[in-house]
């Protein structure tokens, strides 16, 4: 069963392109550092519960929305000949785990084809250990990860050569610590993060250098107590959140000023309830049926997956 | 999806739909065969410019291209007219794209490769630019690219200042431009630029810059973020320096005879109860470098051993606003007839620096003052307390007698005086005295009464020896905030809290009125401990550690704090009360591990384990820090699995008394579990252990 890719519009990618990760905080480890115990497994009374907590909150809304959701999840996959989903065609691997996630957050797992999907996934790998978009596109570290986390969620790791993938990832470092997306060089603390977070999953975290990772992070951060995608870029949430994350795996959060970015992040909540990712600029996200960013504006796959997450998150 | 509106499409739109998207699907399978046989022809080259033309987000196209640059330079290298053709070529290819999308990543890194193969003239590159921000200043693509062609072009940060102002000429809310200039003028004070040395002169001339932003439009964030900047900077601290520490300057401790497991103190003296204990350091700032040679203890007796400094943070092994050592006395050497004098010389020799790397240059020197008691307590009498009960009724107001000036000359010098801040203050009061003048003006809104509030409490800080002034306030204005604005209570709420700490703790007056005896009817009143009541303060957050680093017993009980961090700066607590708050995991208790001297711990009443997935676990601190070292998880507990947070907090622990009862957690299995864990116990939940 194909997967076809979101309906997003090109000129809002930017935002696309910031992969979450799968079952945080319980997946996330490191090798050699710590050893903890094993987390509780996936659906162990805990994490059950919590899913549970989900689907009676959704149902409890007077509308079948969990549903919904999925039957709209499912209906994305069926529409190829739309010129929307031609055009996605390149990163149907990062959609394929917005759909997954949101599909497993709402416990409808069970209505894809796992092994279908593996299948794909592993059509797209290259030899160089990094994964497509899709099958003949080049590899880059955003569909590398998106690649991992889809695996991880279906416990079908072991399908990898982790020492491949993450050599791939780990040769992507550069001298002051920063991450290219590819060979071609482009550098974001996006990709830091992703470095970051897909090592992680495959425990294998030892092999960048991540003192100069986490000083590259931190060369990135802003007065205003965020982080941007490059030193002296501009504070911007989605960039906030991929250094956090990698500055909260890594155990270094101890460089956040706590107060003063989570007075910059609460102040992005507007008038409306909504969410911005910068000052000044326009909330994201609203909830019907699927979900749109907006009230009014056309659902899509990606916001799904970000309404869907926020609810669980809020439960 | 963003700016689509939700509308079904018509039949024949449907169609046409399909078909566009058909042809957009040849091109692309075409495309990727190309480019997988790597067929870099004319046409094929052309196909793919076509492709980002409808999709530049096609990275792999980006890719293609590259490569037929790489193939067609190397086929023309000696040629300069045909390397600029095509350079031209793909600066078109990226210019049409961007018209397309113009946020697209991967059109303007291709441009950023093409421009570093030493082609186009920069002037053409600023001026693609000036139409890209006049269509949208917010672009952060175009911030981006310019900063590369700055630094490519090695164009001044001055003019790159300029040229923020132009942008902010023509648009005050225009947070790229007010934040830009924040990273401009930090390199230029930084490198003490001319024109940039007198930060006095650079700030004043930067409020009135940013003030007319303020006062145009109150709801626009832009200009509130860069004077919150700008406020840092003008209090913020130079030189890292010490502030207080534990003993405190001539202070004199007594220590008991003999080897007691937990003892009492007597009000007589300050009394510590073990003969392992702490040295306390609290800077203003976090430092690294603290160790036995730049940090010298002298005593009357040798203390052979090195000292082990040691950073009190959770997340960071190198670094801390909080540095402690233990002295351990060994028997053989005290007698009790001698007063040890102790000298504790901080950062005499160079090494300890700040961690934005300011090195210490003030040292400071401790001196106190070391004696054995000379009886151990009433012969026949066992040493332990019985269970502590944290009622009222149990606790007697403090009376200074004649007899105590430790007590109170001990809060007279909780504050270490530094020389240097009183002479820096002068330009940053003013600047604050300006600045609160002219904000009182807007109290009427939100960030008027919250740029005020932080003022005035700014202007406290800079006298740390004084007591604090306009609390009240403050108090008044985070209050009115809370009702204001309610999203943001909590932030509200801490912020008031830790200015009623402040205020709490400003004089030995306010500290004194809030310390009690705890009375034990199996003890005498010589031997109750001192306890500091700061319950029922409805505080959310806990500050001013600096000031209650003398605290052995505490009382924090019915507030709402949801964490203790900056807690473990405590070193001599040993009786601590947490019940009825907010504490909703084990981690947020994490702050106990460094507590070593800690006997008595309540956390019941809370919220411990109400959530089954902790999700402020990776808020307060990674378990993965390097600091944390490897647990020995095999261990014959039961179910260590499920309550393996509590034993990570807890394990190392030598408690006596713990109360738990009245959290989610809470059950058999875990009070059976925590007999396990901590062999001292003696009082678990009130109910005394086997």
């Amino acid at each position: 069963m194909e997967f076809n890719p979101p309906l997003l519009t090109s000129s809002q990618r930017t935002l696309s392109l910031f992969p979450l990760p799968l079952h945080f905080p319980l997946e996330i480890r490191t090798a050699g550092e710590v050893e903890f115990p094993p987390p509780p497994k996936r659906h162990a009374p805990p994490l059950q519960q919590a899913l549970n907590t989900i689907e009676s909150t959704l149902v409890a809304m007077g509308e079948l929305a969990a549903d919904k959701h999925v039957k709209y999840i499912l209906a994305v996959e069926k529409r190829k000949d739309s010129f929307e989903s031609a055009v996605l065609e390149h990163l149907r691997m990062n959609g394929a785990y917005w759909g997954l996630t949101t599909l497993d957050l709402l416990d409808k797992r069970d209505v894809v084809d796992s092994n279908e999907i593996i299948e794909w996934i592993l059509k797209c790998q290259h030899e160089s250990g990094g994964f497509a978009g899709n099958i003949g596109h080049d590899p880059h570290i955003l569909y590398t990860l998106s690649a991992i986390q889809v695996l991880a969620l279906f416990d079908k790791l072991n399908v990898l050569d982790v020492d491949k993938v993450s050599t791939y990832i780990a040769g992507l470092q550069n001298e002051d610590g920063s991450f290219s997306g590819d060979i071609w060089g482009e550098v974001d603390t996006r990709f830091s993060y992703i470095a970051i977070c897909g090592l992680s999953i495959l425990k294998c975290l030892d092999k960048i250098n991540v003192e100069r990772a986490v000083n590259y992070i931190i060369s990135c951060r802003n007065v205003d107590g965020g982080f941007g995608c490059t030193p002296g870029g501009e504070s911007h949430a989605g960039q906030i959140f991929c250094c956090v994350a990698a500055l909260a795996i890594t155990g270094a959060l101890h460089y956040v000023d706590k107060d003063l970015l989570g007075w910059w992040l609460c102040e992005r909540q507007v008038k409306s309830g909504g969410l911005n990712g910068r000052p000044e600029k326009l909330p994201d996200d609203t909830e019907n049926g699927g979900i749109s960013d907006r009230p009014d504006d056309a659902v899509d796959i990606f916001h799904t997956y970000f309404g869907v997450a926020g609810k669980t998150v809020a439960a | 999806m963003h700016g689509r509106p939700r509308k079904p499409l018509k039949p024949v739109d449907e169609a046409a739909v399909a078909a566009k998207a058909e042809k957009l699907r040849a091109l692309q399978s075409e495309f990727l065969s190309n480019h997988q046989n790597k067929i870099y022809s004319k046409e094929a080259v052309e196909l793919s410019a076509k492709l980002l033309e409808i999709n530049p987000e096609l990275y792999t196209a980006w890719n293609y291209r590259k490569l037929a640059v790489q193939q067609n330079l190397a086929q023309c290298e000696s040629d300069p007219e045909s390397v600029n053709s095509i350079l031209d070529e793909e600066l078109k290819v990226v210019e049409n794209a961007l018209r397309q999308n113009f946020k697209s990543y991967g059109a303007w890194h291709h441009r950023k490769w093409v421009l570093e193969k030493g082609h186009s003239s920069m002037d053409k590159e600023l001026g693609l630019l000036d139409k890209f921000q006049a269509m949208d200043a917010r672009n952060f693509h175009a911030w981006n690219y310019r900063r590369f062609v700055a630094a490519l072009m090695k164009r001044s940060d001055e003019d790159e200042l300029e040229h923020t102002q132009n942008m902010i000429d023509k648009n005050l809310s225009n947070y790229s431009a007010w934040h830009n200039r924040s990273v401009l003028l930090s390199n230029l004070m930084k490198k003490a630029a001319p024109g940039f040395t007198s930060k006095d002169e650079v700030l004043t001339r930067e409020y009135e810059l940013v003030r007319e932003a303020l006062f145009t439009d109150e709801d626009d964030q832009s200009g509130w973020f860069y004077h919150l900047w700008l406020l840092d900077q003008t209090v913020r601290s130079e030189f890292p320096l010490l502030v207080s520490s534990w003993p405190v300057e001539g202070s004199d401790i007594s220590l008991p005879a003999a080897d007691y497991l937990d003892g009492c103190a007597s009000m007589n003296v300050f009394h510590y109860s073990s003969r392992n204990f702490p040295l306390v350091l609290y800077f203003n700032q976090s430092v690294r470098g603290v160790n036995s040679s730049t940090v010298s203890v002298s005593c009357g007796f040798n203390l052979n051993i090195d000292l082990i400094w040691k950073p009190l943070s959770s997340t960071d092994s190198q670094s801390a606003k909080v540095w402690a050592t233990h002295l351990a006395i060994p028997d053989a050497e005290l007698h009790s007839s001698e007063a040890y004098q102790v000298e504790v010389k901080v950062g005499f020799s160079q090494g300890i620096v700040s961690t934005t790397g300011v090195a210490y240059s003030h040292p400071s020197q401790i001196s106190f003052q070391l004696h054995l008691q000379k009886t151990p307590l009433e012969s026949g009498q066992d040493s332990r307390f019985g269970r502590i009960q944290w009622k009222d009724d149990c606790f007697a107001v403090y009376e200074p007698g004649s007899a105590e000036p430790d007590l109170v000359n001990l809060l007279d010098n909780l504050t270490i005086k530094n020389e240097v801040e009183s002479t820096a203050s002068t330009w940053q009061a003013r600047i604050i005295d300006d600045e609160t003048n002219i904000f009182r003006d807007l109290l009427d809104c939100k960030i008027g009464k919250l740029t005020v509030a932080r003022l005035l409490t700014a202007y406290n800080s800079l006298r740390p020896l004084d007591k604090p002034v306009h609390c009240k306030e403050v108090l008044e204005l985070y209050s009115e905030l809370m009702k204001l604005d309610p999203s943001h209570y909590q932030y509200y709420k801490d912020n008031h809290s830790l200015v009623l700490l402040q205020q709490v703790t400003s004089s030995k007056e306010s500290l004194l009125s809030r310390c009690f005896h705890y009375r034990d009817s199996t003890l005498s009143t010589n031997g109750s401990p001192l306890c500091l009541r700061l319950n029922n303060l409805a505080i959310s957050q806990l500050g001013s550690f600096e000031k209650l680093l003398w605290v052995q017993m505490l009382d924090l009980s019915n507030n709402e704090l949801q964490s203790i961090e900056g807690l473990e700066a405590l070193q001599l607590l040993s009786q601590l009360c947490l019940s009825n708050n907010k504490f909703r995991s084990f981690t947020a208790l994490e702050s106990l591990r460094y507590l070593k001297s800690l006997k008595v711990l309540d956390i019941s009443q809370n919220e411990i384990g109400s959530h089954s997935i902790d999700t402020t676990r990776y808020l307060f601190r990674s378990p993965l820090s390097h600091s944390v070292g490897s647990c020995d998880w095999n261990i014959n507990y039961l179910s260590s699995e499920t309550y393996w947070e509590a034993f990570f907090v807890l394990k190392d622990m030598g408690l006596t008394q713990l109360d738990v009862a009245g959290n989610a957690i809470t059950s058999k299995s875990f009070n059976v579990f925590l007999e396990k864990l901590l062999p001292t116990l003696k009082w678990l939940d009130g109910v005394e252990v086997n």
